[in-house]
């Protein structure tokens, strides 16, 4: 350890960094990241800041006080259409509509100025839709990954560090995880539970993906579950279950994280083709439900070309990361 | 060797036992009773909706012929609720010792003789349905596959011994690429842009055959049938070959740096003999052995990709199935893909322990 002074982390961050598209798949998620957070600032059809009769309005932030319930809306500006105001001045956002905005003059209309990338059968905008998006196919990825690397974190900790029936009862509930057809499995039941929106289908992501976590983790335990700082742990009384996660699993921690970047991709995929499928939430506007569209529409070329670029490149950078990480993580490559 | 067999079979039980649970489980809590779901499809099809009282017996009639009057599992532990005499949750709990006169037992007995029971919509029995589409979906797969091992493995192979060459970094690139490339996506762009839409109409978008297909001579059949394979197969192909590829490559690259290959070398055999007779073998293995773990793999694409080119094939048939809650199916259709990826994967794990003696079961040397 002394030679190189350096310690584990440094050399992996170090190694990743070496990784030039693993790097550059890190700002885009970041940017990713970026975009649905401030989603209601690049895509609203009320103006960021304006002057009406003399009197400024901030209606976005104003919006955002309201759903926190620490302001109202004045009762002139109660369900009005901010474009039909007459405006001092106004700020508008880079695409001044929401993605459930509908319009029925303008079905169908391709690329062009007023709707940079087109409109739905509905005359929904689909830039905005896909702004929008961001916030779906981020959240589905962060939220069933965080509950299939709980569960497979926790289960793969238990089998890898006891051993002997729980690993046995464990490496058998894995092996039949992988037999199961996850995916029609998982239309099954968004399809006969339609009530639970974009929820549900976090969750049965979550719960079906975490047979890989657990592997990885369980692996990791083996190597790990031997080695003199687990002994020592153990004797000096320290309880199991503080072995495990305070001593055992930050050391393996590095190969979930492998996993779970990977997962986050396949999460975005299972998700979109569901919606694709037409098995999303009804009412949220997401990239696989722009991109159904188009089954039904085949001239509408642009409502298949933006949101599927989204998706891959979602799910590229993602599978970057993970690749990144993994090959950082090999010790063959340290010098 | 025979030790192994044995355990690794045994093992085949209590995973069938999961699935058979499961599959039956999804079908049995989904909300909404599937009698009255019956009775309603009925009612359209066939029988003017009476009054209540006719519907009611209807429906006690159906519950009857499906069983769906028996307790569901072996065992309760909870009471149902009675709107009569309503009691509390604490008080219905109570444990109940049911017997084989239940519907899971049924169901699986029945499935164990290879009996689905009948399709909710149409009264046709289930595997019949299933028989009639399940070589579609297997002949697809069967090309995809062989085409997709077809090119990966030379190229993995060329990639591998080429390591860093200008033609090694870019087929990885492009593989990469590939291997994210959503199959859905892909599939509607290629019916957009090729198949009828506003661009190139080179191929057909919808179906196997054309409207003409029973008035053309066998060569011609053949090739219509081929015509109206090219995407489809496509969007199937490419995924696995990404994936093989990549598997085949990394496979080789382990094997390439292996003591023996540095042995056969030294040896003064050629480069060709070294990669074709010494490597490639032992880095076939993993890539054949895969094999079994892309079955779940497929069984999923085909749902997606006959749904976007109205391909009749199991997976569409399962879609179908889902969407009209025709449970029957959506249970067969699930059994049946779990039950075959089972035993590809012990066929594969079989194999491989004939294939690579340094497999030992049970034993972790860590």
């Amino acid at each position: 350890m002394k030679a190189t002074g350096k310690s584990y982390r440094q050399i992996v961050t170090q190694q990743f960094k070496k990784n030039k598209p693993a790097v550059i798949g890190l700002y885009m998620i970041l940017f990713l990241v970026f975009t649905a957070i401030f989603a209601d600032f690049f895509a609203n059809d009320k103006p960021l800041t304006c002057v009406i009769n003399g009197e400024k309005f901030y209606p976005v932030f104003k919006e955002y006080a309201v759903d926190l319930g620490i302001s109202n809306w004045n009762v002139d500006q109660i369900n009005i259409d901010w474009k039909e105001l007459e405006y001092d001045s106004a700020v508008w956002p880079l695409v001044p509509y929401l993605p459930t905005n509908l319009d029925y003059t303008a079905r169908f209309q391709s690329p062009g100025s007023k709707h940079i990338l087109g409109t739905d059968q509905i005359g929904r905008d689909v830039l905005s839709g896909m702004i929008h998006g961001t916030r779906i196919a981020l959240s589905v990825g962060l939220i069933s990954m965080g509950i299939a690397v709980l569960i497979g974190v926790f289960v793969g900790a238990i089998a890898g560090y006891y051993g002997g029936a729980i690993d046995i009862i464990v490496q058998r509930l894995i092996e039949i995880m992988m037999t199961i057809p996850m995916f029609f499995l998982i239309i099954t039941v968004v399809a006969f539970y339609p009530g639970g929106g974009i929820w549900i289908i976090m969750f049965v992501i979550g719960l079906t993906s975490w047979p890989g976590v657990a592997r990885f983790t369980r692996a990791e335990f083996l190597k790990v579950r031997n080695m003199d700082y687990v002994t020592a742990a153990e004797a000096l009384g320290f309880s199991s279950l503080r072995t495990i996660f305070k001593h055992v699993l930050p050391n393996a921690i590095a190969p979930v994280l492998v996993i779970t970047a990977f997962g986050i991709a396949s999460a975005i995929l299972t998700e979109s083709a569901l919606s694709f499928l037409g098995f999303g939430s009804a009412t949220t506007v997401s990239w696989g439900s722009i991109l159904s569209v188009a089954r039904g529409a085949t001239y509408a070329w642009w409502m298949a070309v933006f949101p599927g670029t989204a998706i891959f490149i979602t799910v590229t950078i993602y599978n970057l990361v993970g690749e990144g990480l993994r090959d950082a993580l090999d010790p063959r490559l340290k010098q | 060797m025979i030790n192994y067999l044995i355990r690794r079979i045994f093992l085949v039980i209590p995973t069938l036992f999961v699935i058979t649970i499961l599959s039956f489980g999804i079908s049995r809590l989904a909300p909404g009773d599937p009698a009255e779901l019956k009775a309603g499809i009925g009612a359209n099809q066939n029988l003017t909706t009476g009054g209540k009282d006719l519907n009611e017996k209807i429906i006690e009639m159906i519950r009857k012929q499906w069983h769906l009057d028996k307790p569901v599992f072996y065992m309760s532990i909870l009471e149902e609720f009675d709107d009569v005499n309503p009691k509390s949750f604490w008080q219905r709990l109570s444990f109940n010792w049911n017997g084989t006169k239940n519907q899971y037992h049924i169901w699986t007995a029945n499935v164990l003789k290879m009996d689905f029971g009948k399709s909710f919509r149409d009264n046709q029995p289930v595997l019949d349905k299933i028989k009639e589409r399940i070589p579609i979906t297997l002949i697809l797969n069967l090309i995809s596959t062989f085409l997709a091992y077809l090119i990966a493995i030379p190229l993995g192979i060329y990639s591998a011994v080429n390591q860093n060459s200008m033609w090694d970094r870019i087929s990885t690139v492009f593989v990469f690429i590939l291997y994210s490339l959503p199959s859905f996506w892909i599939g509607t762009m290629l019916i957009i842009f090729f198949g009828g839409g506003d661009f190139f109409d080179w191929f057909p978008y919808a179906g196997l055959y054309s409207n003409s297909y029973t008035f053309m001579t066998p060569w011609e059949k053949f090739m219509d049938v081929c015509w109206h394979l090219v995407l489809p197969v496509f969007v199937y192909t490419y995924g696995s070959f990404a994936y093989l590829s990549r598997q085949m490559r990394v496979g080789m690259l382990e094997v390439i740096r292996q003591d023996y290959i540095r042995t056969a070398r030294a040896k003064g055999l050629s480069e060709k003999v070294v990669i074709y007779k010494h490597a490639l073998r032992n880095s076939l293995i993993p890539i054949i052995t895969i094999l079994a773990y892309l079955l779940p793999a497929m069984i999923s694409g085909s749902i997606i990709i006959e749904t976007i080119f109205t391909i009749p094939g199991m997976g569409s048939l399962a879609f179908e199935a889902i969407i009209a809650r025709d449970y029957p199916i959506v249970m067969a259709v699930f059994t049946i893909s779990a039950v075959l990826t089972l035993f590809g994967i012990l066929l594969s794990d079989i194999l491989y322990s004939f294939v690579d003696p340094r497999i030992t079961f049970g034993k972790k040397t860590v």
